[in-house]
This record gives structure tokens, C-alpha cells and sequence, in this order.
């Protein structure tokens, strides 16, 4: 399922998202990527190996209190939180993100940002902030650079920019040094999960009027 | 290492019939009862490329504990989560404490993160991760959770279903590598484990840490990547 995905997240965003300190809307990139492409989820699981070897060999051992087996049991008797249904599915937006958008892409909640573009900005934590963009067929992302890091995955139809093109999975990593113009492909519109540490700064006046709706 | 094993999965054995055996080390079917004294990594115990405490004649691999959580699973046996509980929830609350809990919240923690262990015993991949490796995952969503008050996206769920399970071999040789990760770690010079650890406690960003210290991870991510292949293999 994840043979055609060609960019990759980075071993310092896998080792981040194994040991738990990225922004949560960083790790819902990752969590989305990774059930996308087994390459990737291989290596995060490899960087929780580590994780378990780092827990079983701790050298300051402390006790459980004497209750705390009886207390355990009396919290497994109160029953299993439901759980999700773990095969494939047809689905454009996988599990994690489903979780943020309250379903599949119907239940988006798009805001339009102008020249056909339009977003839907996730609820996560403010250090980072994760949106679903939206592209019709042909458009472009106006021209931009950032401050901090943009990750940006493609979950439906594809875009290129000046440094390469990017299909359903792949993982466009930006950072300050990148300066590019996103265009979605004309076969279909465009939908990408995008994820930013800092906002962006738009090279253009007009473009920048947006961002305080953008928010990015 | 010469692996020799039978061919029914070791769930399907009674207990205390010889699972897995190793050359060169102890049977691994009985539960090694814990001492709560028992002093727990390095001091003098440190043998660089071997199993930790071979000495005292356990092996670090401990694939046992795939035993039990099966038998969590299979059976709901409450003496086999006795053990697990016993041996890991303390390490869960070490973990927690250094991650920045106080003691009554990480023990609070502990106990949820061992109630998640037995209510999702059937998502527990023996192919892809040790007992270790998954009650690890499950203690640092807690932490997130607790800790960091926020939520934990996870990738979609992947396991075997009620008609399949992993091979045998893949469980033992996943599990052999991640015993020799751990004695890797234990080899690595203070100042680079203690980076790692510090990583792993929640105390560093990732910029800090910088080329991993080349931990030998590929064979472990070639071996989860082929557990996966098979998995979705079954799966479709």
C-alpha cells in the first residue's frame, strides 16, 4: 500500500514522535503518515525499541504501593474503552485524522481563503498548528517561505512545486530555506494535511492580507 | 546463535512446558520472580555484546512475557498479569517520575497504563515489538495524556485478527534483536546513553539529539518492516 510513496519523514521526526515530545500537531502528521506507509512505520516502531529498552533498564527502582495490583484489577473490572476497527478502509483520510475531523472528507468543515483554496484548521495544541488545505485542480498556494518548519502530506490527488512533485502520502518537509509555490495537478483537486511551527511569510502584499485568516 | 523451536505457537502450550530455547541460555517458561530489591541496570553488570545479566542466568530476551500477555488474551489469566504487573508497573512509575510526575500521580498512571496493557492484549504484535517496547508506547501516551495535556494521534491500528497470528521465528528473532539493542544501549559510553535516556524521559527536543548515537537499528526496522508485509498480507 505505501510503494509509491517517494518522501519520507525524517529519523529526527520519528525518534521526536517515538519519545513523545513533538507539538500534537506534529504527531498527528506523523500518526497520519505512518498509516499510510509501512516504510516509515517500521522505522518509527524501531525508534520504540529503543523506548522499551530505555524502560526495562531504569537504575532507580521504585515500589508500587501494596494495594496496587487489587486497585489495577478493580480498574480492568470497570471494562474495556471501545476501540476502533483496525482493517483498511477506503477512506481518503486515515484513522488519525479522522479522529480530528469528526469523519471522512464530507465532514470537513472548509473555510474559503480565497482563489478557490480553502482550509480547515485542526484543534490541537497552539505550539504548531495543523490544517487541511484544499487546491482546486490546477492552483497554486501563493508563492511563500517560513519562518520555522512546514510539513505538508498529500492525502488525495497531487501538487508540484519548484523542487519536486508529490502524490497521496509523500511529505513535502519545508524550513526556512525553501521558497516554493505549490500547484496541484490538474487530473483532480488537491488535499494535503499541512502542519507549521511558526507562520509562514507570504513574498507578495496581497497574499499577506490573508494570513491572519489563514492563520498560518 | 542457533534458535531452536517447536511448532505450535507457545500460547498454544500449557504452562510451564519449555516455549523457546536458546543456546547458551536458561530456560525462558519460568517467571523469574522480582525482588523488590532487586538492583535493576548497569553497576558492574555491564558486558559489552552480551545479555545483560547472564550471569545470573536469565536472558535478557525474556520472551516469556509474550507468553503472558497470550495468556491475557487467550484466557484472562490473572496470574500472568500478576507477573507482568509486578515486573513492569514499577518501572512504568520510575519512568513517570523521571519524566516529571509526582509519586501518587505516576503510581495512578502505572496502574491505568497495566489496565490498558490487559484490555488491549490482542493488538499486542510479538512480530513487530517486546512486551517491553509496547507497555513503553502505551506509559509515554499516558504521559502525553497526563503530563503534556494533550492528545496523542496514533496510527491506524494494524493486528492479526481472531484467524492469524505472527510466526513463530519472526517473534523470536524480533525479539532476539531488540535483547541485543538493549545490550547495545548498555555498551554505548555514559555521557551518549544518558542523552538517549533523557530523550526517551521526555527531557530533550529532537534538535538536541543528534545522529542517534548509531544505535543498530536496521535490522530491527527490516524485521517489523517484513512482520508488517505479512500482516497485510493476512489482512487483505
Amino acid at each position: 500500500m505505501s510503494n509509491e510513496i517517494k518522501h519520507h519523514l525524517t529519523d529526527d521526526l520519528l525518534m521526536a514522535y517515538s519519545a513523545g515530545t513533538l507539538p500534537e500537531a506534529f504527531d498527528l502528521m506523523v500518526a497520519t503518515h505512518l498509516s499510510l506507509c509501512d516504510h516509515c512505520r517500521a522505522r518509527a516502531e524501531s525508534f520504540d525499541a529503543v523506548g522499551g529498552c530505555v524502560l526495562q533498564e531504569q537504575d532507580a527502582y521504585v515500589s508500587m504501593s501494596d494495594s496496587s495490583l487489587a486497585a489495577t484489577m478493580a480498574l480492568i473490572a470497570q471494562g474495556a474503552p471501545a476501540l476502533k476497527d483496525a482493517r483498511p478502509s477506503c477512506s481518503i483520510l486515515p484513522a488519525p485524522l479522522q479522529d480530528y475531523v469528526g469523519g471522512d472528507v464530507n465532514a470537513i468543515k472548509w473555510k474559503p481563503v480565497g482563489m478557490g483554496v480553502k482550509q480547515a484548521i485542526l484543534p490541537t495544541t497552539n505550539e504548531a498548528t495543523a490544517r487541511l488545505l484544499f487546491i482546486p485542480a490546477g492552483a497554486a498556494v501563493p508563492d511563500h517561505s517560513h519562518n520555522g518548519i512546514e510539513l505538508t502530506m498529500v492525502l488525495q490527488g497531487a501538487f508540484s512545486d519548484e523542487l519536486d512533485h508529490f502524490a497521496r502520502g509523500d511529505v513535502e518537509i519545508a524550513d526556512q530555506d525553501v521558497h516554493h509555490t505549490p500547484t496541484a495537478d490538474v487530473s483532480s483537486d488537491c488535499i494535503c494535511l499541512a502542519v507549521t511551527d511558526a507562520p509562514l511569510k507570504f513574498s507578495k502584499l496581497m497574499p499577506r492580507l490573508f494570513q491572519p485568516f489563514l492563520r498560518i | 546463535m542457533k534458535i531452536i523451536h517447536q511448532t505450535d505457537p507457545p500460547w498454544a502450550k500449557p504452562r510451564n512446558v519449555v516455549m523457546f530455547t536458546e543456546i547458551d541460555t536458561a530456560t525462558l517458561d519460568e517467571p523469574v520472580a522480582e525482588s523488590a530489591a532487586k538492583p535493576v541496570w548497569r553497576g558492574s553488570t555491564r558486558f559489552k555484546g552480551k545479555p545483560v545479566n547472564r550471569q545470573n542466568k536469565t536472558c535478557d530476551a525474556r520472551t516469556e512475557w509474550v507468553g503472558h500477555v497470550r495468556r491475557i488474551r487467550d484466557t484472562q489469566d490473572q496470574v500472568a498479569f500478576a507477573e507482568l504487573f509486578q515486573h513492569f508497573a514499577p518501572r512504568i512509575k520510575a519512568f513517570l517520575i523521571k519524566s516529571g510526575s509526582d509519586a501518587t500521580l505516576a503510581e495512578e498512571c502505572a496502574q491505568e497504563v497495566m489496565a490498558t496493557l490487559w484490555h488491549k492484549a490482542h493488538l499486542f504484535d510479538p512480530s513487530r515489538a517486546t512486551v517491553a517496547t509496547w507497555v513503553f508506547t502505551i506509559a509515554r501516551n499516558k504521559r502525553i495524556d497526563v503530563l503534556r495535556k494533550q492528545r496523542r494521534p496514533e496510527p491506524q491500528d494494524l493486528w492479526w485478527g481472531p484467524e492469524a497470528e505472527p510466526e513463530q521465528e519472526d517473534v523470536l528473532v524480533l525479539q532476539q534483536e531488540t535483547a541485543q539493542l538493549r545490550s547495545a544501549i548498555a555498551a554505548l559510553p555514559e555521557a551518549q546513553r544518558q542523552l538517549i535516556e533523557k530523550a526517551y524521559f521526555g527531557d530533550l527536543s529532537h534538535r538536541e539529539i543528534a545522529s542517534q548515537t548509531g544505535l543498530p537499528l536496521g535490522t530491527i526496522k527490516s524485521r517489523i518492516r517484513l512482520a508488517l508485509d505479512r500482516l497485510r498480507h493476512a489482512m487483505n
